[in-house]
């Protein structure tokens, strides 16, 4: 299998940090703040590969980094320290050494990103099917016809209602949003795709839907995904490995099935108990 | 009236004029970059061409000769105040309503329809000199966009246009892009004058004083209207509806001008008229040779 991301030791801290910021935060200190200066260590040392059409798990409560990882890795914040490497098909990215119109590049061509708040990945002030061009547009399609044939077919491959493709997304059910939002994501046909909480806050038949669209789409497309989500019934269908994060730290990683079955720390224990 | 006894020549003082100079060169040097500059109060309110004149004032000098135009005309308003203004506080210049004849000229949403000349400079006086403001309000999210030469949205903005309309709809103020990389707007000319930028043999100069804004669009320099591969740029092309033909000039016949739109106070009907008067001027004296010859 290829490799299509390899991180090692990311970290990310808000705050001014000190030399015993990592030393003296974690699991072990039940803290994520700093007792020496206040800072808080979103993330330390995180290192994991993801390999292409993979689907990569991050799970964990509110505040333990799962998000801060992908918002790194989507340059959506700067990395305190680490190192991240993106294997294209000719070169290799090192992403945190990028200046900002590779980063743009990046971000247009080769990653998708779907938050769990439409308002962040979409422009509710266009249409939806505009909200599609902007991203054909920003990879450098110029073609009005092509571009309204893709952004219909997106849409159609989403399931979203094709006679409503030039209405706003405001209008949309949050359900429709998170479509319109897979279908942006997908524009460019990203070998990367980062999923933030897609189907938190919908209803289970939309999310039952959402997440089957999303596993017909990794396997037609063989896209590689990380997604990241505080809900065990997502990892287990879609994901088959998993990063188990707290206070900011990786605490157990494995195969989905292993880590859920037979779960070693005590905190994934309890966290799969409390679920099951 | 000798005011100009009590005002330097040009009324801004030497400091002002070459800082203005300075930030005119740096904008020629960088096509369509937006240069700021301090821009100085001037004896009429912000809004009313400061802009436009501060490049006048700092350019002109004595033997020079002007011509100044507020919506193709050059006895509108604005038009007739600046060019008072300008022979007020510069003694030994000449203005002049031929576009031939003038050295200099500035205008006010529009640039004539005679081509220009590579001896001739005009300056445009511009209200909103940044064309991304219509998407993002944030102006420093704006330069990054700018300097990144990402102008996706304003694609976005003509895709949603033509969704709406089957065709770009924007009349006026229409995107354009200069030597290949930043997009400006071209302040409120219609569409009709964004082909007369493209490798014009004058010097194009936009001066945004409320903003404190200057770019310009030098000599020969590509400058390109936003559009798709298939939905191209066109100018308006004056079709009358009923008839499938173009409307022509009431007053001097000619059909290859930019036309204004009147109500004619005694039938009511709409008749149309060139908006530059040099160049309808210019069309009746031919005619009347023609007629007399």
């Amino acid at each position: 299998m290829d490799k299509i991301l390899e991180v090692r030791g990311l970290s990310k801290v808000f705050g001014k940090g000190c030399s015993q910021c990592f030393a003296s935060t974690g699991p072990e200190f039940d803290t994520n703040i700093c007792p020496h200066c206040g800072s808080v260590v979103a993330a330390h040392d995180l290192s994991f590969d993801l390999y292409k059409g993979e689907i990569l798990g991050i799970m964990g409560e509110s505040g333990s980094g799962k998000s801060t990882a992908v918002k790194n890795l989507y340059f959506d914040q700067m990395s305190t320290c680490g190192e991240a490497i993106f294997f294209d098909d000719d070169r290799q990215w090192d992403l945190f050494k990028l200046n900002a119109a590779e980063r743009r590049w990046l971000r247009n061509h080769r990653y998708g990103m779907v938050y769990q708040n439409p308002n962040l990945g979409l422009n509710f002030g266009i249409s939806s099917g505009g909200n599609i061009a902007e991203r054909l547009l920003m990879s450098g399609l110029a073609h009005y016809g092509q571009i309204r044939e893709r952004a219909r077919e997106l849409l159609q491959r989403t399931e979203v209602m094709i006679e409503r493709m030039d209405e706003k997304p405001g209008s949309f059910s949050g359900g429709m949003q998170q479509r319109v939002q897979i279908a942006k994501a997908l524009a460019t046909q990203p070998p990367l795709l980062y999923l933030d909480e897609v189907t938190t806050g919908l209803d289970l038949s939309v999310q039952a839907a959402i997440l089957d669209l999303i596993l017909e789409i990794q396997r037609e497309l063989n896209t590689a995904m990380i997604v990241v989500t505080h809900d065990l019934g997502v990892v287990r269908l879609l994901s088959s490995r998993v990063l188990v994060m707290k206070y900011g730290r990786v605490i157990e990683s494995g195969l989905t099935d292993q880590i859920l079955e037979d779960p070693q720390h005590p905190y994934t224990q309890r966290l799969v108990a409390s679920a099951l | 009236m000798n005011t100009s006894m009590n005002y330097n020549f040009a009324f801004l003082d030497e400091y002002a004029k070459k800082e203005v100079r300075r930030s005119i060169l740096k904008a020629i040097a960088i096509p369509g970059y937006q240069v700021p500059y301090a821009s100085r109060e001037m004896p009429m309110g912000r809004g009313f061409g400061t802009g436009g004149l501060q490049l006048t004032l700092s350019l002109i000098g004595v033997g020079d000769t002007l011509k100044v135009i507020d919506q193709g005309a050059d006895d509108s308003v604005n038009a007739v105040n600046m060019r008072h203004f300008v022979e007020k506080v510069c003694p030994g210049i000449d203005t002049t309503t031929h576009t031939a004849d003038a050295d200099l000229i500035q205008s006010r949403h529009r640039i004539p329809e005679l081509a220009l000349t590579e001896k001739q400079i005009i300056a445009l006086q511009v209200p909103y000199p940044d064309a991304l403001v219509v998407v993002e309000s944030s102006e420093e999210k704006r330069k990054i966009m700018h300097g990144e030469a990402d102008y996706s949205r304003l694609l976005v903005k003509l895709y949603e246009d033509i969704v709406k309309f089957d065709e770009i709809t924007v009349s006026h103020r229409y995107p354009t892009r200069i030597n290949g990389h930043y997009v400006i707007d071209p302040s409120p000319i219609p569409r009709w004058d964004v082909p007369k930028m493209h490798m014009s043999a004058a010097l194009i100069l936009l001066g945004a004083g409320r903003e404190k804004k200057i770019y310009a669009v030098p000599p020969y320099t590509v400058a390109e209207p936003l559009a798709f591969e298939d939905v191209v740029f066109r100018v308006e092309d004056f079709t009358d509806r009923a008839t499938g033909e173009r409307r022509t000039c009431a007053r001097c016949g000619s059909d290859c001008s930019f036309l204004d739109e009147f109500i004619d106070s005694h039938s009511g009907e709409k008749i149309y008229q060139c908006s530059d008067t040099d160049y309808c001027d210019s069309q009746l004296a031919l005619r009347g040779e023609d007629a007399h010859g």
